[in-house]
C-alpha cells in the first residue's frame, strides 16, 4: 500500500467530516484522485480543469522571472548605481544576481500574499458550502502580482484579494460562474481604492515612494521619478524608451507586464497546447491596431494638434501600442479566460476586436486611467454573455429560414 | 395590537424596503457617503412618509381614484419643500451636500408605494404606522451603508476622525493604513448593499426567491 493508497482510505474514512473539502483540495493538487464514475459512458481526458491551470502558470513564469530581473534592474537604475544595460534584453549587465535578489524579495511577498488570502477563501467557502475546492484560484494568484506594482503593501493586496475573490468570484457562485475576471477585480479594486499607490510616476520603481517620503520629512535625498511609458506620454513628453527595450521589457510597470517578447512566447505556448484562444488574441490586437491607425490618420490629417492633450498618445505610432503598457500581457492572459470570454468562435472575434478598439480609446481619451486595457476587459467581461446570445440566436434564425425553405 | 406591531417590525427586517423591495435604490447609492447626510436623508424620509400617509388616509373616502396620484404628488411635493426649506434654514452646508436628493424625496419608490399599497386603504393611525415602519427599515440600510463607506472611505465618523489623521499620520495610519477611495464612489455602495442583503438572506433562508 503506497501513500497514493493511505491518502485515498483516510479520505474514504472521513467522508462526513465539514473539513474535507480543505484535505482534498490539497490531495487532488498533488495526487491523480483515483476515483471513477459507474455509469454511463465516459471519454477520460488528460486536460482536466487542474491542467488547464497549470498550463496556463507555465506560460506565466518567463513572465514573472523577468518581472524580478526587471525590478531590481529599474531600482538599481533610477538609483544610479548602474548604467543602462547597453546591450539590452541579451546583456549580462541585466541578468545579474543582484537585480534579481532586489526583485525576488519585493515579488515573492506578493506571490505568497496573494495565493495564501485567495486559497483560504476559497477554501472556507468550499467547507461552508461543502463542495470541493476548485482550482480556479491558481491562475489568478499568479496573475495577481504580475499586474500590479512593485511597492504595493501587502495588507493592501489582502484586501483586494479578499474583496476580488468574495465580490467577483464566490457570490457568483465559484470558479466557472463569475461574470468578471477575478483578477481584474482585485486589480480594478486596488485602482480606484487606493489610486496613490496604482498610478502616478513614484510606484513603478522600487524605492521610490520610500524616497518620496523621505523628502516629504525633510531629508535630502534625490527624488526618483519611474514614470511609465503611457504616464509620459498622456503628459505630452517624450516615451524615452527605445523600441527595442519596449519590446524586450526594460522599462518600468507592473511586475510582469513589461516584457512583450515573453507574453508573445507565452502566448504561443498557449495557442499550441489549445488553452488559450488565438481567436481573442488576434482579434483583439487587430482591434487595437484599427483603432491606432484611426488616431494616427486624425493627427496626419491635422485636427489634433501638439497643444492638445490628446496629441501624445494619439500621435504614437499605432503599432507602438501594441509594446507598451500592459495590453499585451492583458490580451494574452486575462482576456482569454475561458469564463469571462465569449464562447462562440464568433462571438470571440467580436469580443476581442472590442477589447483592443476600447483599451486604445480609453488610454487615449481618458488620461486619469492610463491604461485602458483593464477597464476594456472588465466591460467586454459583461457583455460576452450577450454577444453570445446574439450569435446564437443569429445561427438559429439561420437555420430555421433552411428549414422553411425545404418545407416550401 | 400585535397585528399593529407587526407594521412597524415587518419593514425594518423581513419586509424592507430596500433589501427585500429594492426601492429607494437611487438615494441609498448616491448620498451614503456620510454617515450624517444617511441619517438627515433617514429623517426627511420619516417626516414625508409618517406625514404623508396620515393625510392620505385621512382623505381616501374623497380622492376620486382617476387622479389619486397627482394628489399623491402635490402632497408629497408639499412636504418635501417644507423638508427642504426648513434644511436650508437650519442646517446649510448639509443641505448643499444632499443637494438635489432632498428634492428627489418625491420620486422615492418607497413613498409612492406605501400610499398607493396601503394608506389609500387603511386608517390613519394603521397608515402611520406603517409609514413610519418602512421610512425606519430604509434609515436602517442608509445608516449603516453610510456608516461603514464613511468609516472605510473617510476614516472618520459624522466628522469625526476615529482611525487618527491621515496627514499627520497618527492612530492607524501610523501603521501604513490608507483611507478606501473606492468606498467613497458610489459602485461601493451598491456593492455594501448587496452585502447586506446577501447576509439577511443567509441568516432567513424564506427569503430566498428563485
Amino acid at each position: 500500500m503506497g501513500l497514493k493508497q493511505n491518502l485515498h482510505n483516510f479520505r474514504q474514512k472521513n467522508k462526513d467530516k465539514k473539513w474535507l473539502p480543505a484535505f482534498s483540495a490539497i490531495h487532488t493538487f498533488l495526487f491523480l484522485p483515483n476515483e471513477t464514475t459507474h455509469n454511463g459512458t465516459h471519454i477520460k481526458v488528460a486536460d482536466d480543469l487542474k491542467r488547464t491551470m497549470n498550463t496556463v502558470i507555465m506560460a506565466m513564469i518567463p513572465c514573472l522571472i523577468f518581472g524580478m530581473f526587471n525590478a531590481g534592474y529599474q531600482h538599481h537604475l533610477a538609483f544610479g548605481e548602474i548604467t543602462q544595460a547597453t546591450g539590452g534584453f541579451f546583456s549580462s549587465e541585466f541578468w545579474t544576481l543582484d537585480n534579481f535578489s532586489v526583485g525576488f524579495w519585493k515579488v515573492i511577498p506578493l506571490v505568497i500574499v496573494s495565493y495564501v488570502v485567495g486559497l483560504a477563501i476559497e477554501i472556507l467557502f468550499a467547507i461552508k458550502n461543502s463542495h470541493e475546492v476548485e482550482e480556479g484560484y491558481l491562475v489568478t494568484g499568479m496573475l495577481v502580482p504580475l499586474i500590479v506594482p512593485i511597492d504595493t503593501p501587502l495588507w493592501m493586496l489582502a484586501v483586494a484579494v479578499a474583496f476580488g475573490v468574495v465580490i467577483g468570484k464566490e457570490v457568483f457562485g465559484g470558479t466557472g460562474m463569475n461574470i468578471l475576471n477575478p483578477a481584474l477585480t482585485i486589480r480594478a479594486f486596488l485602482f480606484f481604492a487606493y489610486p496613490t499607490w496604482m498610478s502616478g510616476d513614484k510606484v513603478w520603481v522600487h524605492g521610490a515612494v520610500e524616497q518620496d517620503q523621505l523628502i516629504a520629512a525633510g531629508q535630502n535625498v534625490d527624488a526618483i521619478s519611474g514614470e511609465t511609458i503611457l504616464g509620459s506620454l498622456a503628459q505630452n513628453k517624450e516615451a524615452g524608451y527605445e523600441i527595442m527595450d519596449m519590446f524586450y521589457g526594460l522599462i518600468p510597470g507592473s511586475v510582469g507586464e513589461t516584457s512583450t517578447l515573453l507574453i508573445l512566447l507565452g502566448g504561443l505556448f498557449l495557442i499550441f497546447t489549445k488553452i488559450g484562444s488565438w481567436r481573442i488574441m488576434l482579434s483583439s490586437v487587430i482591434g487595437a491596431l484599427v483603432m491606432g491607425l484611426i488616431f494616427n490618420g486624425v493627427v496626419s490629417s491635422g485636427w489634433i494638434t501638439e497643444s492638445s492633450k490628446f496629441y501624445g498618445l494619439m500621435s504614437t505610432e499605432f503599432w507602438h501600442h501594441l509594446l507598451i503598457g500592459g495590453f499585451a500581457f492583458g490580451t494574452v492572459f486575462m482576456a482569454t479566460d475561458p469564463v469571462t470570454a465569449s464562447q462562440t468562435n464568433k462571438g470571440k472575434w467580436i469580443y476581442g476586436f472590442l477589447v483592443g478598439f476600447i483599451s486604445i480609446m480609453i488610454r487615449v481619451f481618458n488620461p486619469a486611467y492610463p491604461e485602458g486595457v483593464m477597464l476594456a476587459i472588465l466591460l467586454m467581461n459583461v457583455f460576452a454573455p450577450t454577444i453570445d446570445h446574439y450569435v446564437v440566436q443569429g445561427n438559429v434564425k439561420k437555420r430555421m429560414k433552411r428549414v422553411k425553405a425545404k418545407v416550401a | 395590537m400585535g397585528k399593529d406591531s407587526r407594521l412597524i417590525l415587518d419593514p425594518l427586517a423581513d419586509n424592507n424596503p430596500i433589501t427585500i423591495q429594492v426601492l429607494g435604490i437611487c438615494s441609498a447609492l448616491a448620498i451614503t457617503a456620510e454617515l450624517e447626510a444617511s441619517i438627515v436623508m433617514s429623517i426627511s424620509v420619516l417626516f414625508v412618509l409618517g406625514v404623508g400617509n396620515v393625510v392620505i388616509s385621512l382623505m381616501r373616502n374623497i380622492i376620486p381614484s382617476k387622479i389619486r396620484i397627482i394628489v399623491q404628488l402635490i402632497v408629497v411635493a408639499t412636504l418635501v419643500i417644507i423638508v427642504d426649506l426648513v434644511l436650508k434654514a437650519f442646517a446649510y452646508e448639509l443641505s448643499k451636500t444632499l443637494s438635489v436628493f432632498v428634492g428627489l424625496i418625491i420620486t422615492n419608490c418607497i413613498i409612492m408605494g406605501r400610499f398607493e399599497a396601503f394608506a389609500l386603504g387603511n386608517s390613519p393611525w394603521r397608515s402611520f404606522l406603517d409609514g413610519i415602519g418602512n421610512a425606519l427599515g430604509y434609515g436602517v440600510i442608509l445608516i449603516i451603508v453610510g456608516f461603514f463607506r464613511e468609516l472605510l472611505g473617510s476614516g472618520t465618523l459624522l466628522g469625526f476622525p476615529v482611525l487618527g489623521d491621515p496627514i499627520e499620520k497618527t492612530g492607524l495610519y501610523a501603521l501604513g493604513y490608507e483611507n478606501n477611495g473606492f468606498m467613497l464612489l458610489s459602485p461601493m455602495a451598491l456593492i455594501v448593499v448587496g452585502i447586506i442583503i446577501w447576509i439577511q438572506r443567509t441568516k432567513n433562508k424564506a427569503l430566498i426567491e428563485d
